[in-house]
């Protein structure tokens, strides 16, 4: 069914949605379930043919917990961003991470609540002008990556949403990844925090290594790691129930 | 005479009354007594003032007495708090002579509840086989020693009179909260996820010792009733249980099944309120909040079982009603019914088929059909969109007039399809003299109360089984001949007699009790009698 796609022009989620067609090219259609939040990210499920269930505001991840654990078969993709699973639903992503999980968790990490029309999130940089903090805020971002590596995150990467294939497959690598998986896709707002130019100038493609997990912290104006940066093998939340 | 005997065990937390109330309910119940165990606790674990209240009957019964004929105090307190409500010829026993041979022969303080139960067995002329058998049962930890206990007392003890065996063929005796488990197992319950709330939690304890269905505990009751829209959503047929602050974090997540049409059955045990209230006691007083759980234009089934057996019908029933309409369910439950212990004999529940998705053409999630019931497939078996907006019949995200208007009409069908059901049911229950102009109108455990005392001075009960949709029907037929009706609630505000006004029927007199406490047939007979 052809939907009419509500985007705003140039939105960075253009670039994840045509990584996320070519994932389900390669995966197959039958036994992927998307899972989303809500929020400008959450609309992918409406421009795929695919089995998907919109759940409520920070709530994807149990959500999807479930769907897992009745049917292992299925590969379970959640859609969220920075206000999902950094504001509302932050505990879920912590207890997945730790429970291990076997599902995907692609955050959009766009800085800020877009689809309200701007205000900050737990991963908007300090000082950062929105509706809700008009002299700027008073917080200093999380770093997610190191949240869920200290959450024991059995898989932790970064892609850009400018970057279709590649972005392609660190998904799939994520989807096939037995345990709990997270990606971030670092994706720009041009109507509310327009970063294309800041991540053009400054991401590259880093081979794995932990450490880079710390390069960036989102305060400074340093390179920009993208990559795989931590995998392990451990036995999973489905495995053992 | 009939026989019927109340028994109290009291001590502090960690003395082990809970446990002794339970083998002493044994003992009767292996002479074929009709059997009942109130518990009353604190919110602690050790010291305070615990005591459960057994009840043992040759009529069936389903509350305790406010008196006892036998006080079993396994500490000072339990005399203090208690002897004032001694029926005359009562017996108190202390803890002087079991502290005396559990010392003598070396066990530890808590066998003192051992040789209490074995000196009021051998009181009341228990037959030693009995009480052995019983003890051999209940005890897993030191069994030698407590038999060699159990026997000292026993021996030690002068009888007073010779209790006579009724029956030999018992029934099973458990508490609400594993009647509930058990209801939901019956109807094909495959998953379980709930977060810890008195007195919601024994549901979770049960199902995951008996490892019959995935049982799993969630970091918040947020994650859990996710978690379970997410396996129904997925085809398994799931369930959460909760209390009234647990309840109030899960009510986003109700409304999502609504819109999404997913099956979820949620329980919730209500205790005292409001907030944290008074969390190890009982009350009625989620009623008009449980019925109007979840926003926007929703309905749901909420029913309420007033015993243990009502409690396994209930559940299985609503477990299977919410796969039938595509809905969520919600068993009312409160502290009494979920952790006092019953006698066991349900009619037996069956697991009903959902109406499933015949693989013509492509699958429509959100099909409009004339009653509002569109089949159901899972992920795997099609392409299957479910969604907590507002939506087409596809399952995609809608905002024009018109669709929005025709799903919400498709549901509204379907709403009216769950009302047509409970003329199916048994919604509502009449006990009592049915020929009285005289009713009382009840709801929940306070059943139990009610009806004895109903029997007694010789009026009507209305019992309200289902509480939405509303038995309409059904209760006009209840209340043909009523000319007096009296509502009697655990609550402060009389929920239920607002509920019944909303569906145009006037309650002349209410009868309330919110100390959290529940009735006793005691109270309600003088309350009764002042009116």
């Amino acid at each position: 069914m052809k939907i009419e796609n509500t985007w705003c022009p140039g939105c960075g989620n253009f670039g994840v949605l045509e990584s996320m067609k070519r994932v389900i090219k390669e995966l197959g259609q039958k036994n992927v379930v998307l899972v989303s939040d809500i929020g400008c990210n959450s609309k992918i499920v409406d421009y795929l043919d695919v089995s998907s269930l919109n759940s409520l505001h920070g709530r994807p991840i149990p959500t999807a917990s479930g769907v897992k654990m009745a049917n292992p078969k299925l590969k379970v993709i959640v859609f969220t961003g920075d206000g999902g699973s950094l504001n509302e639903g932050i505990s879920h992503l912590i207890h997945a991470a730790k429970k291990n999980t076997d599902i995907t968790v692609i955050m959009h990490n766009n800085r800020l609540f877009a689809l309200t029309t701007g205000q900050y999130t737990a991963a908007s940089p300090k000082g950062f002008k929105s509706k809700s903090t008009p002299y700027g805020s008073i917080e200093e971002p999380l770093n997610p990556l190191g949240l869920m590596k200290a959450s024991k995150a059995s898989f932790i990467g970064r892609t850009y949403s400018s970057k279709i294939d590649y972005t392609k497959d660190m998904i799939i690598e994520a989807v096939n990844h037995k345990g709990f998986s997270f990606v971030e896709i670092l994706q720009p707002c041009p109507s509310f925090f327009d970063t294309f130019k800041f991540y053009n100038e400054r991401v590259y493609e880093a081979p794995r290594n932990e450490k880079l997990i710390n390069e960036w912290d989102y305060i400074n104006e340093s390179k920009i790691p993208l990559g795989v940066f931590y995998k392990e093998e451990r036995p999973t939340y489905e495995d053992e129930i | 005479m009939e026989k019927d005997y109340s028994i109290l065990v009291g001590g502090e937390a960690g003395q082990g009354s809970r446990k002794a109330g339970l083998i002493i309910a044994k003992i009767f119940n292996q002479m074929g007594y009709s059997v009942f165990i109130h518990e009353d606790y604190q919110s602690l674990i050790k010291g305070g003032h615990n005591f459960s209240q057994i009840r043992a009957s040759q009529k069936e019964c389903l509350t305790h007495r406010k008196t006892s004929d036998f006080i079993l105090a396994l500490d000072n307190k339990t005399v203090e708090k208690h002897k004032s409500f001694l029926n005359k010829g009562g017996v108190i026993i202390s803890g002087e002579k079991s502290c005396e041979i559990v010392k003598e022969l070396g066990g530890s303080r808590i066998m003192g509840n051992i040789a209490m139960i074995a000196i009021f067995s051998r009181m009341i002329g228990v037959d030693w086989k009995i009480l052995l058998s019983v003890l051999k049962k209940e005890i897993s930890r030191d069994i030698d020693k407590n038999i060699e206990i159990a026997k000292k007392a026993y021996n030690e003890t002068e009888e007073l009179f010779k209790i006579e065996k009724l029956k030999d063929a018992v029934n099973p005796l458990l508490i609400g909260n594993v009647a509930i488990a058990l209801g939901a197992i019956d109807a094909g319950l495959d998953i379980y996820s709930a977060y810890p709330m008195t007195p919601a939690t024994s549901i979770l304890h049960y199902l995951a010792e008996k490892r019959k269905t995935i049982t799993t505990q969630a970091e918040n009751e947020i994650s859990a009733i996710q978690s379970i829209i997410g396996s129904a959503y997925a085809g398994k047929r799931s369930m959460t249980g909760t209390s009234g602050g647990g309840f109030a974090l899960m009510t986003e997540a109700i409304s999502f099944a609504a819109i999404a049409e997913i099956p979820i059955l949620v329980v919730n045990s209500q205790r005292a309120g409001p907030a944290s209230g008074v969390p190890t006691y009982s009350a009625q007083a989620d009623l008009l909040f449980t019925i109007n759980s979840g926003h926007g234009d929703m309905t749901r089934f909420v029913a309420s079982p007033g015993d243990a057996n009502e409690a396994y019908g209930l559940s299985g029933t609503l477990l299977n009603l919410a796969w039938k309409y595509q809905t969520p369910a919600i068993l009312l439950a409160d502290k009494e019914l979920s952790e006092s212990t019953y006698e066991f004999y349900p009619k037996k529940i069956k697991k009903e088929t959902e109406l499933l998705w015949k693989k013509k053409r492509d699958y429509k999630r959100y099909e409009i059909v004339k009653n509002g019931i569109s089949p159901l497939a899972y992920p795997g078996q099609a392409i299957v969109k479910s969604t907590s907006y507002e939506h087409n019949e596809f399952g995609y995200t809608v905002e024009d007039e018109q669709s929005i208007v025709a799903m919400q009409d498709k549901r509204l069908r379907k709403f009216k399809e769950m009302e047509k059901e409970l003329d199916k049911i048994e919604a509502i229950k009449v006990y009592g003299n049915k020929k009285s102009d005289k009713a009382i109108v009840c709801w929940g455990s306070t059943k139990g109360a009610v009806k004895e005392t109903a029997e007694t001075l010789g009026l009507k009960v209305i019992q309200i089984l289902f509480l939405q949709p509303f038995p309409v029907n059904q209760m006009k037929k209840a209340l043909k001949g009523v000319n007096k009706l009296i509502s009697v609630e655990c609550n402060a505000t009389g929920q239920l007699a607002v509920l019944l006004s909303q569906h145009g029927i006037k309650v002349d007199k209410q009868i309330l009790k919110y100390d959290m406490r529940p009735f006793t047939p005691e109270d309600l007979e003088l309350k009764l009698k002042k009116l």
